[in-house]
């Protein structure tokens, strides 16, 4: 239709529409990102968790944020014996490995954990290991010895005794040669070692271990309390809300139209039934139901999706359209299609519908994002879909954490950001949109 | 109950009439919330006339007085209450699916307002193939030869010029000459004509009523042409019928009816119609005082003798004048004429 | 018809900036109107005689450029008159406009007696009770029973409508009525009816009209001059007598060929042809694409030629006429 084509060119002359665009086409193109990058199944494993992000801080903030203002907090350093030099000597009958990681921790700012990770491969009796920490200078701190199983996470910085030794909590005392008691702790840097004496006690027994020294800082986005990387949630939950809004949006103003259309049309009791319908659904409150179908039967994004749908149809919206199809069925044209013959369907579909498209486009682009805050705040109340991240689940997270109380302003600026740049993308097109097709509000 | 079209002049050939209206009311009902009798509408009040093929005749009446309604109920739009449109022999109210879409395509119909006759949103190519592709014209080329045809035959040449414009960027005189290519593609065998050029220009007006007169002339089209106004029937139309309160009160052809009106509503609607004139500022003309009848509750007697300046109390004010024809082929109801 | 003129139009100029670029609805249009007179402004739709109206009234739309030229009421320019200004000394007090009465000239939902009534409460402060008492007058004067003064808009019907707007612009006595279209979304009985009410005002009255119509046969019976307009000039400007008889624009007399006609036997003659797009007029006569009568002259503008007997012709086949002056 032409007359469309000429309604989008003048677009350009509204700089807050091509703003707009240019937010929805950044949207589009995270979203592309993220589902190519990231696979659907990637994404969903990457969210439930668990040993995908061992190697992650928890609740770490952006890195770029820190570095934004000079900043030198610590990144996350990994030392893995699979890079390491393995001494191993025969020892009355057993073996001694003795493995060095070694690691340069450069930073300004201390990190935020210290774990050790140790998989070791035996029959039936388990290796004994003993742990030294030896230090740029060359000092050497017993770390203590234990028995390994099948798999083993030491908690190097949760150990209690350690802190009492170190006068500070590990993760500070390792790194630092001030003493404790005198001023603030500070970092010093260098080359640090994780000495590693294992006793195996069988021929084929081997033992793997990873050092891992959490950062302050991670990534884009930061981390959750799980360790997970937030930016995997940012990225997926933009396809997600699209999807959603978009999904939403046309399910309902499409249906809306043509039941609006075909009552328009028809007129008599099938009018008055979808308007009384369409009084009762009003009055039903959406976000309650949702909750209601949420809380006793699935929170699909699918599920959900159907119910906003359905629920979207019978909405004020086909009061609207009525109103402005009313004088479109009195249109000369209308009459002129019946007495040339064409059909009810014909005329609802080619000859109502398309009338008031122009009109609906703006209303229909304010509307997406309208639904991706549904979405999003559904996701909130703890509603969200079960296995997908999305940009409401992390606000979810986030607040069951009072992660505004605990300074982790990372966790809500960012999927907020993102929810308050979709409003603002689809807004600003979509006021502007307003401006073109509804021409009353176009002051000369 | 008689009118003046029971006796109407018999078809001039002797051959049966194209289009046979017999006693036509189309009453609507007034509905209060949808579901009380608030009153009926007599909007046709049994109408009857004929209409041979080729032949053209006008309808003339004010805004109110039926004569849409009447040309609804003859396109098939209204259903009527009571009464017979019989079209080539055939009974309207017993034509369903298939024959009722083929009684559409053989009457075409040219509206008011031409703008609004063209849906906005599509171009003329396309507003054009819609009654072909209804009527299962699909294929492309066949639709084009024949949108050019009708685009040139209405005067919208070369036809390509025409074809991909949107209805605003074409002129009055322009759409109402594609609302008419639109009548004439189906090819049909009468034309409907509801006040076709009451919203254009004066010098446009006499275009598209020229129009008309050819397309009617060149394809033997009966036309029938529905106008309030009495001066633009004159050298287009064989007949006129002037219709008030919902009935046909007087027909006649054309010269005959204007050099001689009967009833006192015609004689009046020429008395108030001048042609331009200096002298007109002079001098006030006679009108008949009041409003046209309510079509929901219409004066007993003859409709117009409120209004009348020659209704006799007791007859006109009670009794429905009968039909009469004080002159050969001037059929009239008026209880005055004789 | 002497005297000097009432109201003077001099080379006014108005247009419209559009998406496409300036619409020169108006240019450069001269006319005078007399007491007394009723002077028909004739042209087809986008001839410029409904933005002329506007332009007297002051009721342009938003995207109309502000009129050159002057409006000069009793020899004093009122165009360049303060908005407020003109709105307390000229707008209903000197001049008032009676709208077709289908177009949303009267309020839905306030009764027509108050709405009739309010021009009188505002430019004149009367209190209601004396403003309604008036309004009676005008409904009287109009011919519509005072009962309807309390009656909503919807429950009179088009004739009475019209009368009621008619009465609106009447109340205020003022000197000058600018009737846009009074007549054309009317029955032809009641069309005639109206025009009996303005010619009886007129007579009774000595009211000075200004008539805006498409209607030749309308304007024919109330106007003692004619100035008819094409393309946002006026092309010819005379006497009523003088143009409905002996026409001297081409113009108008293809305008007069078209017209329907009861009592003559030739059918109407329909003209030929578009007027041309107003965002870019030719240079020269306007109408010389649809001219028979066209000649070289035709591509320069054409001068502003008086016949006599203050009958004004803008045309080249005249300019060299005996007793024309330029």
């Amino acid at each position: 239709m032409t007359s469309w084509l000429e309604g989008l060119a003048r677009l350009r002359k509204y700089p807050s529409a091509v703003a707009g665009l240019l937010l929805i086409a950044l949207l589009i193109a995270t979203a592309i990102y993220a589902v190519t990058a990231i696979p659907y199944s990637e994404a969903q494993k990457l969210w439930r968790g668990g040993d995908a992000w061992q190697d992650l801080p928890v609740n770490a903030g952006p890195a770029w944020i820190d570095r934004l203002h000079g900043g030198e907090a610590a990144r996350t350093v990994r030392a893995s014996s699979d890079d390491a030099t393995i001494r191993e000597d025969a020892f009355e009958g057993v073996r001694v490995q003795e493995t060095v990681l070694e690691l340069d921790f450069e930073y300004g700012g201390f990190p935020s954990e210290v774990n050790l990770f140790l998989n070791s491969d035996f029959e039936s009796r388990q290796p004994f290991v003993r742990l030294t920490w030896r230090t740029p200078d060359g000092e050497e701190l017993f770390l203590g010895a234990r028995r390994v199983g099948a798999t083993e996470r030491v908690s190097i910085s949760q150990d209690q005794r350690l802190e009492g030794r170190l006068g500070y909590p590990p993760q500070v005392g390792l790194f630092t040669d001030t003493p404790p008691g005198t001023s603030e702790p500070a970092v010093r840097q260098g080359t640090y070692e994780l000495v590693i004496e294992t006793v195996q006690f069988e021929e084929q027994a081997s033992l793997e271990a990873d050092l891992v020294i959490y950062g302050q800082v991670h990534g884009l986005f930061g981390t959750d309390h799980q360790r997970r990387d937030l930016t995997v949630a940012l990225l997926w939950g933009t396809p997600v809300a699209l999807a959603f809004g978009l999904l939403a949006a046309v399910g309902t103003t499409v249906t809306t139209l043509i039941i609006a259309a075909a009552g328009v049309w028809y007129g008599g009791w099938v009018d008055a039934t979808i308007q009384r319908l369409t009084e009762v659904n009003i009055i039903l409150p959406l976000l309650p139901i949702l909750v209601m179908i949420g809380t006793l039967y699935s929170t699909s994004i699918w599920l959900m999706l159907g119910v906003v749908v359905v629920l979207g149809i019978f909405s004020a919206g086909i009061k609207m359209y009525r109103a402005m199809l009313l004088p479109v069925r009195q249109s000369p044209y209308i009459e002129a299609a019946r007495a040339y013959g064409a059909s009810n369907a014909r005329i609802i579909l080619r000859y109502m519908v398309p009338r008031i498209l122009p009109v609906l486009i703006p209303t229909f682009v304010t509307l997406i994002p309208t639904y991706v805050f549904l979405e999003a705040s559904l996701a909130v109340l703890g509603l969200g879909d079960p296995v997908l991240p999305t940009w409401g689940k992390v606000l979810h997270d986030a607040q069951a954490q009072s992660a505004l109380y605990h300074g982790f302003y990372y966790w809500v600026i960012g999927p907020a950001a993102m929810l308050m740049v979709t409003g603002l993308g689809f807004a600003m097109l979509g006021f502007a949109l307003d401006r073109i097709f509804n021409p009353r509000l176009r002051s000369a | 109950m008689t009118s003046a079209a029971q006796t109407s002049p018999a078809p001039a050939s002797g051959q049966s009439s194209l289009l046979d209206v017999h006693r036509l009311r189309t009453h609507f009902e007034l509905r209060q919330w949808g579901f009380l009798r608030a009153g009926t509408v007599h909007a046709v009040d049994d109408v009857s006339f004929q209409l041979n093929a080729g032949e053209a005749v006008a309808i003339v009446g004010e805004s109110g007085c039926g004569k849409s309604s009447l040309a609804r109920t003859l396109l098939g739009l209204y259903r009527p209450t009571s009464g017979t449109v019989r079209f080539a022999g055939e009974s309207l109210s017993d034509l369903r699916g298939g024959a009722l879409k083929a009684y559409r395509a053989r009457v075409g119909y040219v509206q008011q307002d031409p703008y609004g006759a063209l849906p906005p949103f599509l171009d003329i190519r396309r507003i054009l193939a819609e009654p072909l592709i209804v009527h299962g014209i699909r294929n492309r080329q066949e639709q084009e030869r024949r949108i050019d045809a009708a685009l040139e035959e209405v005067g919208l040449t070369p036809a390509t010029d025409t074809r991909g414009k949107f209805p605003h960027q074409l002129s009055g005189g322009q759409q109402q000459r594609v609302v008419i290519a639109r009548a004439l593609l189906l090819r049909p065998s009468m034309l409907i004509a509801d006040e076709p050029v009451s919203m254009l220009d004066a010098s446009v007006r006499v275009e598209i009523l020229n129009l008309l007169h050819r397309v009617q002339q060149d394809h033997r089209l009966a036309l029938i042409y529905i106008t309030h106004d009495l001066s633009t029937v004159r050298h287009y139309v064989d007949r006129a019928m002037v219709m008030y309160g919902g009935k046909i009160v007087e027909q006649a052809p054309v010269e005959e009816l204007l050099r001689h009106p009967l009833h006192p509503y015609t004689e009046a609607l020429l008395g108030a119609l001048g042609d331009p004139d200096p002298q007109n500022a002079g001098r006030f003309r006679a009108v008949p005082g009041g409003e046209p009848p309510s079509l929901v509750t219409p004066p007993a007697g003859c409709r117009f003798h409120p209004r009348c300046p020659i209704a006799q109390k007791g007859l006109c004010d009670s009794r429905e004048p009968s039909t009469r024809t004080p002159r050969p082929n001037h059929p009239v109801d008026c209880w005055m004429r004789e | 018809m002497a005297g000097p003129p009432l109201l003077e139009i001099d080379d006014l100029r108005l247009g419209y900036a559009t998406e496409r670029g300036t619409v020169q609805a108006v240019d450069g249009v001269n006319l005078e109107l007399r007491r007394n007179e009723a002077l028909a402004v004739l042209g087809e739709s986008g001839c410029g005689k409904s933005s002329l109206a506007k332009a007297l009234l002051r009721t342009l739309p938003r995207n109309a450029y502000p009129p050159t030229g002057q409006v000069r009421l009793d020899g004093r320019d009122v165009l360049g008159l303060s908005e407020e200004r003109f709105r307390r000394e000229v707008r209903w007090v000197r001049i008032a406009l009676v709208m077709q009465a289908a177009m949303n000239a009267l309020n839905p939902v306030v009764r027509v007696g108050d709405q009739v009534a309010e021009p009188l409460r505002i430019h004149r402060g009367f209190s209601r009770r004396a403003a309604l008492q008036r309004a009676a007058e005008a409904f009287a004067e109009v011919g519509i029973a005072g009962a309807f003064l309390r009656r909503y808009p919807h429950e009179l019907s088009g004739g009475m409508r019209q009368r009621a707007v008619l009465a609106m612009a009447l109340v205020t006595e003022p000197d000058v009525v600018v009737l846009d279209e009074p007549t054309s979304a009317l029955d032809v009985l009641t069309q005639a009816a109206i025009m009996n009410v303005l010619k009886r005002i007129k007579q009774e009255r000595g009211i000075s009209f200004v008539l805006i119509t498409h209607d030749i046969a309308t304007s024919s019976e109330i106007a003692d001059r004619v100035a008819l307009m094409y393309a946002g000039q006026v092309v010819e400007e005379a006497s009523a007598q003088a143009f409905f008889t002996e026409p001297a624009h081409p113009y108008s007399q293809r305008l007069m060929a078209s017209v329907p006609r009861l009592d003559q036997d030739q059918p109407p003659a329909a003209i030929p042809g578009r007027p041309p797009n107003l965002l870019d007029p030719p240079h020269g006569c306007r109408f010389a694409d649809r001219c028979p009568e066209r000649f070289d002259r035709c591509s320069e503008p054409p001068p502003a030629t008086t016949l006599k007997g203050r009958h004004n012709v803008r045309c080249w086949l005249h300019s060299k006429s005996r007793g024309a002056t330029t």
